[in-house]
């Protein structure tokens, strides 16, 4: 049964949350591989796609899921998969053809610490897979990095529209945090923008030419025009896709930057410092790429100073440092291994580079 | 004067790059034959597997989908549970279905996924130069096994079809080969079975197509022949192992 949904505050799971607004922006292959701290989501799933006639396999592995998404995408399917840490450098080998293939699709990263099995805690730890590559090949994806269940929400469809509209792999990349918390939030109605048709998809050739799904580009020189190809869409991306949020930024001293569930703990921080007379603001990169590079050199200036914080061993801070380009001091703090902050923690830390 | 042989309409008219006696070039003639004898051409969706057959989509007049080495699989279960009206097909050789890909063949088979697999075994890694496969005859030479495949320590080939006859999944299983003019007419005929099975809805089917790759057995395409009947034929035996639909037809 189609859930219309008009506006509804809802106490939900962050899980479930993205899971039902994937289904309400149209998803309709969901593949995935158990694994904590994200099991909600194929559980969650499982139940919902028969009622939306939509199709749900648990697959045998993760790189089955991916490899099925691929499928599922080829037709012209919104598809996604959803998985953790480990799972995730499973699905890099798929996520790379996705990518060379130009297939949409959606991914969610619901973090825990690594490396290797790591543990369940959440973690920020897969910053560099997610915005540097993680597979082979000169590609990128979108990354979403929410905050709050309802910016995963609206995020998570934002992304199949922005898959289907740059005919890119597009990552979702939350941790075990937002994964498993409970928040109200509002279930905005999907709107879908317009879109170009996919006429790409393969569904048999009847009535036109036979369409070919590949990623091999033997010919001379073919694959280096493919490659300026991909560019050419990062660029664009570059141009119109970058998201942030900041708190305070004008008279600040000191500028905290930090992304997802680090940057909310630290928003805590921020607010008691501010209350306090203290000159400290909060910028928090939406899109970790689109990295807001532009935006923060354009915040850099006097003798401000930075101080990026993240739930791993300093991962973002690299980004912060090319985008600051040598103008400013930038310290990092971090906790790896799937160690959380408190706000209070963090009061004192950012207190102590004031 | 009449005409008995043209080129089907699912393939695209450009030659073949294969090597001399490959037997590439025949299973995609035969697969476009049956694809236009059963009227279908619009409706398929075929596989370029990763290989010497990854050029399927040069060739085949349909819609090719190229995937990554192991996972055709996993691939054609969505696309074949998405589009279930659709002819879906993949074409893998031994390393992709036998080797790497061996998680994804026997879950779609024991899923009982509605889609057909073209196995092809030639016993050797054709496109990287002739290693040794999972389905590598003891004592055969690869460039990986230059003094014979030795059980000591590479163990024994895997009779994948075989194995995944164990289950309940799969509904036709069928060995053939492509050594006699006898063979390779019965390897048309399960091919064309497979497919109606699928169009039937009655679920999974594989062939298993044994086939010449004198390149890297260092044979010529005259020698080649007499081998795999003396050699891999008896490894490999031919036949019907598994049809759940019809009866007494079980061995």
């Amino acid at each position: 049964m189609e859930k219309k949904l008009i506006n509804k505050k809802v106490l939900m799971k962050g899980n479930e949350a993205l899971a039902e607004a994937a289904i309400q922006a149209g998803c309709r292959f969901y593949a995935g591989y158990p694994i904590t701290p994200q099991n909600e989501v194929p559980e969650y799933m499982s139940q919902r796609m028969p009622e939306v006639k939509g199709i749900f396999i648990q697959a045998e592995s993760e790189l089955a899921a991916i490899n099925m998404i691929f499928g599922a995408s080829a037709t012209g399917a919104r598809a996604m998969t959803s998985s953790s840490s480990p799972g995730i450098s499973l699905k890099q080998e798929g996520i790379s053809y996705l990518a060379g293939a130009e297939l949409p699709a959606v991914i969610v990263n619901v973090q825990r610490g690594g490396p290797g099995l790591g543990n369940i805690s959440g973690s920020q730890a897969d910053y560099f897979q997610a915005v540097k590559g993680g597979g082979h090949g000169d590609y990128k994806l979108l990354v979403y990095a929410p905050w709050n269940l309802q910016e995963l929400w609206d995020l998570t469809m934002k992304a199949f529209d922005k898959a289907d509209e740059y005919r890119i792999p597009v990552m979702i990349l939350i941790d075990g945090i937002l994964g498993q918390m409970m928040e109200p939030l509002v279930q905005t109605s999907y709107k879908q923008p317009k879109l170009p048709k996919k006429e790409w998809a393969l569904t048999g050739c009847a009535g036109r030419e036979p369409n070919v799904i590949k990623s091999l580009y033997m010919g001379e020189g073919e694959l280096e025009k493919r490659n300026y190809k991909l560019k050419e869409k990062y660029d664009r991306m570059k141009d119109t896709e970058v998201m942030y949020d900041s708190l305070y930024i004008d008279d600040s001293e000191l500028i905290v930057t930090a992304f997802g569930i680090a940057a909310r703990i630290a928003s805590s921080a921020v607010k008691k410092l501010r209350k306090e007379g203290r000159k400290v603001g909060l910028f928090r990169p939406i899109t970790l790429f689109p990295f807001p590079e532009k935006e923060i050199e354009h915040i850099c200036k006097g003798n401000r100073r930075f101080l990026t914080i993240e739930m791993n061993m300093g991962q973002m801070v690299e980004d912060v440092r090319l985008s600051v380009n040598g103008k400013a001091e930038v310290d990092f703090y971090g906790r790896p291994g799937g160690g959380t902050m408190t706000p209070e923690e963090l009061y004192d830390v950012i207190k102590k580079y004031m | 004067m009449k005409k008995i042989s043209k080129r089907p309409e699912s393939l695209k008219p450009v030659p073949f790059r294969f090597c001399a006696g490959c037997g590439h070039g025949l299973l995609h003639k035969f697969i476009a034959e049956i694809i236009d004898e059963l009227g279908i051409r619009e409706k398929t969706i075929g596989f370029a597997p990763v290989g010497c057959a990854v050029f399927a989509y040069d060739y085949f007049n349909f819609d090719v989908i190229e995937s990554a080495h192991g996972r055709p699989p996993a691939v054609a279960t969505a696309i074949k549970r998405l589009l279930p009206d659709r002819l879906v097909f993949t074409y893998q050789g031994d390393g992709d279905l036998a080797a790497i890909g061996t998680a994804e063949i026997i879950h779609a088979a024991a899923r009982g996924e509605n889609f057909s697999v073209i196995f092809v075994n030639n016993a050797t890694y054709g496109m990287t130069g002739g290693q040794m496969a999972p389905t590598t005859l003891l004592g055969q030479k690869t460039t990986t096994t230059t003094k014979g495949r030795d059980k000591r320590m590479t163990g024994y080939p895997i009779k994948i079809s075989e194995m995944l006859a164990t289950l309940e999944g799969p509904s036709f299983i069928c060995r053939t080969s492509l050594d006699s003019p006898k063979n390779v007419i019965n390897t048309k005929k399960a091919i064309k079975k497979a497919f109606q099975y699928q169009l039937d809805k009655k679920g999974f089917s594989l062939v298993e197509v044994l086939s010449p790759c004198p390149t890297d057995w260092w044979m010529s395409p005259q020698e080649a022949l007499p081998w795999m009947k003396k050699n891999m034929i008896p490894a490999f035996p031919l036949g019907v192992i598994k049809d759940k639909w019809e009866v007494g037809n079980g061995k």
